[in-house]
Formats: structure tokens, C-alpha cells, sequence
């Protein structure tokens, strides 16, 4: 601790590309990078989370084209078994870049898809010059897809997938989506991020939802990245009046994680949900940050993240909500909880409320326990093996985030990603514990 | 007499503020097969805890004495073990468990039992016709199988959950821990009939109560007055009816 710690991380690892950019935005970006560098946790937001992961490295573009059959049989093993989930129109990127062969060419009717190197639009949401990580995207962006939903549009459900393929260690990928839905219109968005044979990459998303009046934008997304990967998403939502967005993150995967969102509701009686859960072991870092500002009034927003920390794993939430002086009738609510099953497993906290409204309902709570015993011998006296009961357990506490997600068929992925995970994870960490 | 449950010399204590406070101080007590046994006795005598040191609750340390099951040390086996030999004990406060689906909690538990038993699995259809079957005995309605475990039941619905898992995972032994308490009068009706509904000459009870009414429906073989962690009597049921009348005042002062 006595050591002085840098006030910013070296931007060595992406030097060479940072170098080398072209165009306003990238160059912007780059020289906001250049004057920041990366967040090191001497940067608030970032006190919890160390990139020192990304140091002592030199990061290469992911290479163009993918093995095509290699890249079908790890979609058939990562998307969901689910037959009504197989038939949903899907985009697919590998390598952080948009592959046309394997996405779905027929989408729904009023709804478009164009992949970003063919119309490069960074658009208004995203703040490259405050986040250092969006700045990386935006300095290095590759591709990714822009979606856009016409008004009065339920355009239903698409499945989103990044796939790491047979990527060697040092590579970074930094695809930048926006999702565009018109007044009235609906979608829901099933956002995987996985790996097939893929070593210690780097996936660098963003994403800018702009959510006119009256449209309702629902956003899940199973991150479970390869074990090394470090996964850094940010996400901007721009809700209108009597708009929702709904979203839900599970994170199961990578060595160091971070899914940052920053919702604004900038229209009368919209609502936000951000709600999540993470399911780490061994010494995996996994950070939910949330910024949920209120900028007008009667405006909802719920939040609840639940972690489950095995081995020497740890958490980090940060939740801050902002009720600006104009958002009257504000109604929030935020919890985070954690459910600790090794004496080594960690939780970070920080909630945060900033309130410039006098006329607001605004709550918060947290806590931290082990698995309850007399819920543990109650499962056992009924004939259930320890080991199966604590998986119950695990699994019950997780469940009811998922079920705080509205649509039935995007709850029952999720279910089904969580009950994957915990049969692998959970029996192997108890037992070793 | 042939013997389902035998306990000879009980003693356990609990951990208080670190010091272990002794609870059980020489339960003696025999359970024949397909007979119903009855325990009553004043608060804090140690009713409650024999029921759960039989389920092998580990908060419990058993410092003397023995419990055979079937002839087999019960007390060396997992609370898991237990249910698979045989022993249900229906818990006077049934535990709340969120986010696990009532349904699900007693298809597993029910399959966790028989492959214990080298009994094949029920699979879905088999597992709803029986569960079906066993809600409607005690006029259950059907969502409550699809709510979570206890969670927002009513007391006395709790308590039914109680005699449907009981039902579901045919014991032979079933230990009672004041499952009447707080139930009104027709609740009590259906939860006894749940009980008789199980009387086969494979299935003994070990009823704990305070009340002669939950007795009345139930006929007891035997009935065992516990007071200050042993038994102190044992009898027909006539000791049942006399406890109703005069209390336990006369019993403790020839204990003491």
C-alpha cells in the first residue's frame, strides 16, 4: 500500500493500434485515451476493479476470417437447447466481427440490421471521453451490429451472439452495437458472449440503446467468456416518455469481468430495470456497475443483483442512482445481495444515491450470508443429498433475479444457462471447499 | 415385541453461549411397528429436540445413550440417510424456501428417496399422478405445488405441505413435531385423516402434542409423558385424557 500507485494504467498493450487511428471519433477517442490512459482504481469508478490484468501485454487485432464448420458446431454448443430458441432470428459475430454466413438474413418485418463497418455510426450516447474503456472501443472499434426497429414494430426476439473462436491469447476485440427502436416498438435482444478453444482475449463491447416514447426494449445477456478472457462491456440506454428498458446480465464466465450501464430516462413515466446475477469461483473478478439517472419526473427504476461467490472469487457492485431536481415522483429501488460459500470469497458494495428531488421514493439495501442452515437440514431431512441440497440452495437464490425478467421465453434461457453453470461449478467447488 | 425404533439412555445438548446446555438427560423409549405413540408434556421438556436429534440435526451434540432404527445405529447416519430409511419428522415451523418450486422440491425429494431405496424414479407424468392424488386427499389446491415452498402459505397450509411430503415419501417412521398446532378445527380433520390415511402395519408415528383432540382422530397405542428431558410415564391413552383433565402438575411432582 505504500507504493504509489499510478494514476493511470500504460497504454503499451494497445499502443501500436492507438497509434494508427483514423477518422474524428477514433481520433477523439484516442486522444482522450492518451491523456487518461486506462482506469486504474485511483479513478473512482474503478476502485474495486484493477485492469493491471491487461498490463505487461501488447493486445493484436483478432484475425479476419474464422474456420466456418468450427464456427457452426460451437453455435450448436453454445446456443440454448431450447427449440423455440433455435428457430429466433440470430446475428452472429466472430471475433468481434460481423459474420454474415451465420446470421439470419430473413429478421422480422420493420426490423434492420447493418453491421457497423458498413455504415460506421458511433451515434450520441456513448461518452468515450469520460469512460475509459469506450474510449478503447471507440478509438479500435472493428465492427458489430446496428439494429433498428420501425415504429409501432413487436419485432420479438433476437439472439445476439459473440463468439471468441479459436482466438490465441493477446487478441482484442472491441465490436460496438447500437440498437435503434421507434416509438411503440418492441424487441427483445438475447445477448450471448462465449468462446470456443479461444485462450486469454480481450472483449471490449459497446452498446447504445436509444428507446423512443412508448417502446420497450428487453436485454439479456449470458456472459461466459473463456476463463481467461477479461470482458468489458458498457452499455448506454436512452429511454423516452413511457418507455422501458428492461435488461438482465448473468455472468459466469471470464477471469475479470465488468458490465457497466448507464441508463437515462430523460422522458416522464419511463422504466428501467437493470438486474442481474454473477455465479463465480476460483479467483475470478466479476464488477456490475450501474449509473440509473432520473432526468424527468415519474419515472421507475428497479434493480437487483444477486452474487453467489465460491473459492477466492470476488464481486463488485457499484450502483449509483441520480434523481436530478426535475424528476418529481421518482420511485427507485436497488438491492445486492451475496451469498458467500468459501471464507475467502469477497463482495464489494457501493450504492450510491444522488438526490436533487424533494418528492421521491428511493430505496436500498444490501447483505451477505452463507446458506441457511435450517433451509439446508429441511432439504436434507427430506432425503436430499447435501451436495444436491446446497446446489437447490444456490440455484433458488439465483432463480428469483431471473424471474424478475418479464419475458417468459428469455427467463427460461436463463434458467436453463444458470442450471448448466451450477452443474458444473457448484458440485466441484463445494466438494473441493 | 419386535422393535422399529429403539432409545436407550439419551442424553444431547445444545451449545448456549458456548457453554453446552444438556437437554435430553436419558430418553428411554420403544416404538413397535404400525403402532402410534404419542408424546406430551410441558414446554421445554424436550419434546421438540428428540424429534430433532431422530432427524439428525447437527446443532444437536448426543453426549450418551443410543437410537436403533431397524436394528441400525441411527444416529451414525446423515439426516439424508434417515429419510431414506424411513424417518419423516414433520417440522412444527416448516421452513419457507424461495425461488425452489413446491413441485420440483418434492419430485426431487421423492427421487432422492427411492434411488436410496433402489426404487425407480418417478418420472414427470408418474410424479404428478401421485402428487395429484395425494393433494386432493387433503384437498390442497393445485397451486400450491406451483408456488415456492411454504413461502406466503397460511399456517395451516404449511402444515399440510407437511403430511403431502410425508404422504409423497412414505416413511415408516413418522415423527409429528405439534404439526396440530394452530390449526383450526377442519384443518386438524384433514391433517389426521392424512395420518390414517398412512396407518398400515408398516408405518408407526411418534405424534408430539399438546392437545387431546389431534389424539382423539389419531387412537394412540401408546402414550409417553416427557418431562425435563426424559420420560418420565408411559401408558394407554387414558394418560392422554387424564393430562387433558388435570395438567401435568401431578406427573412432574412424582418425577422429581
Amino acid at each position: 500500500m505504500n507504493a504509489i500507485a499510478p494514476i493511470t494504467l500504460s497504454l503499451e498493450p494497445f499502443a501500436a493500434r492507438l497509434s494508427d487511428v483514423k477518422g474524428e471519433d477514433r481520433k477523439a477517442a484516442a486522444g482522450a485515451l492518451a491523456r487518461t490512459g486506462l482506469p486504474t482504481p485511483r479513478v473512482e469508478a474503478w476502485h474495486y476493479t484493477n485492469l493491471r490484468a491487461l498490463s505487461g501485454r501488447i493486445f493484436s487485432d483478432a484475425p479476419v476470417g474464422f474456420d466456418e464448420s468450427a464456427a457452426q458446431a460451437a453455435l450448436a454448443r453454445i446456443l440454448p437447447p431450447d427449440a423455440a430458441i433455435a428457430a429466433l432470428p440470430r446475428l452472429v459475430l466472430v471475433n468481434g466481427r460481423f459474420a454474415p454466413s451465420l446470421s439470419s438474413t430473413d429478421l422480422p418485418e420493420g426490423v434492420s440490421c447493418t453491421s457497423f463497418v458498413q455504415s460506421p455510426d458511433f451515434g450520441i450516447l456513448a461518452s468515450p471521453d469520460r469512460e475509459g474503456m469506450v474510449a478503447l472501443n471507440t478509438a479500435l472499434a472493428d465492427d458489430g451490429v446496428q439494429v433498428t426497429v420501425a415504429p409501432g414494430t413487436q419485432a420479438g426476439q433476437v439472439v445476439l451472439v459473440s463468439l471468441a473462436l479459436g482466438t490465441e491469447s493477446d487478441v482484442s476485440f472491441h465490436p460496438r452495437h447500437s440498437i435503434t427502436l421507434g416509438e411503440e416498438a418492441s424487441l427483445s435482444v438475447i445477448e450471448i458472449a462465449a468462446s470456443e478453444n479461444a485462450g486469454a482475449y480481450l472483449h471490449n463491447p459497446v452498446l447504445t440503446c436509444a428507446i423512443a416514447e412508448k417502446a420497450h426494449l428487453t436485454h439479456v445477456k449470458i456472459q461466459q467468456e473463456a476463463e481467461n478472457a477479461v470482458h468489458l462491456a458498457t452499455v448506454y440506454a436512452d429511454i423516452a416518455v413511457r418507455a422501458a428498458y428492461d435488461s438482465f446480465t448473468l455472468g459466469l464466465g471470464s477471469v475479470l469481468a465488468r458490465h457497466e450501464v448507464h441508463a437515462t430516462m430523460h422522458g416522464d413515466h419511463a422504466a428501467v430495470h437493470v438486474n442481474g446475477a454473477q455465479l463465480l469461483a476460483a479467483s475470478q473478478v466479476g464488477d456490475i456497475t450501474s449509473v440509473i439517472a432520473h432526468a424527468a419526473p415519474d419515472c421507475i427504476s428497479r434493480q437487483t443483483v444477486r452474487n453467489v461467490l465460491s473459492d477466492r472469487a470476488r464481486a463488485v457492485f457499484q450502483g449509483k442512482v441520480l434523481v436530478e431536481r426535475v424528476a418529481q415522483k421518482t420511485d427507485g429501488y436497488q438491492m445486492n445481495q451475496a451469498l458467500l460459500l468459501s471464507p475467502s470469497a469477497e463482495i464489494n458494495a457501493k450504492p450510491e444515491l444522488e438526490i436533487y428531488a424533494d418528492d421521491v421514493k428511493c430505496s436500498h439495501g444490501a447483505t451477505v450470508g452463507a446458506l441457511d442452515d435450517d433451509q439446508l437440514f429441511y432439504l436434507r431431512s427430506r432425503g436430499i443429498p447435501d451436495d444436491q441440497a446446497r446446489q437447490m440452495l444456490v440455484e433458488a437464490f439465483l432463480v428469483e433475479t431471473v424471474d424478475l425478467v418479464e419475458d417468459e421465453a428469455l427467463r427460461t434461457v436463463l434458467h436453463q444457462a444458470l442450471a448448466a453453470a451450477l452443474s458444473q461449478r457448484v458440485g466441484a467447488a463445494e466438494k473441493t471447499a | 415385541m419386535s422393535e422399529l425404533l429403539k432409545i436407550s439412555g439419551l442424553h444431547a445438548s445444545i451449545d448456549a453461549d458456548g457453554a453446552p446446555k444438556e437437554i435430553l438427560r436419558g430418553v428411554d423409549l420403544v416404538i413397535p411397528p404400525g403402532e402410534v405413540h404419542a408424546i406430551m408434556g410441558p414446554n421445554g421438556c424436550g419434546k421438540s429436540t428428540l424429534s430433532y436429534v431422530l432427524a439428525g440435526r447437527e446443532d444437536y451434540e448426543v453426549t450418551a445413550g443410543s437410537a436403533l432404527f431397524k436394528g441400525e445405529d441411527l444416529l451414525a447416519m446423515e439426516p439424508e440417510e434417515r429419510a431414506a430409511a424411513g424417518i419423516f419428522l414433520a417440522f412444527q415451523t416448516p421452513v419457507e424456501l424461495p425461488g425452489v418450486n413446491n413441485a420440483n422440491f418434492l419430485r426431487t425429494a421423492v427421487n432422492a428417496v427411492r434411488r436410496a431405496r433402489n426404487a425407480p424414479e418417478l418420472d414427470a407424468v408418474g410424479f404428478l399422478k401421485a402428487v395429484r392424488a395425494a393433494t386432493k386427499n387433503l384437498s390442497m389446491a393445485d397451486d400450491m405445488l406451483k408456488r415456492n415452498v411454504n413461502v406466503g402459505f397460511s399456517g395451516g397450509e404449511k402444515k399440510r405441505n407437511e403430511v403431502l411430503q410425508m404422504t409423497m415419501l412414505q416413511p415408516t417412521l413418522a415423527i409429528l413435531d405439534e404439526t396440530d398446532s394452530g390449526l383450526d378445527v377442519d384443518a386438524l380433520r384433514i391433517v389426521a385423516e392424512g395420518v390414517q390415511n398412512l396407518r398400515s402395519p408398516d408405518f408407526s408415528a411418534l405424534v408430539i402434542t399438546h392437545h387431546q383432540k389431534l389424539l382423539d382422530y389419531l387412537g394412540p397405542d401408546r402414550v409417553h409423558v416427557m418431562a425435563k428431558g426424559r420420560v418420565i410415564r408411559s401408558g394407554g391413552p387414558e394418560l392422554a385424557k387424564q393430562i387433558n383433565e388435570e395438567g401435568y402438575a401431578a406427573f412432574l411432582k412424582e418425577a422429581a
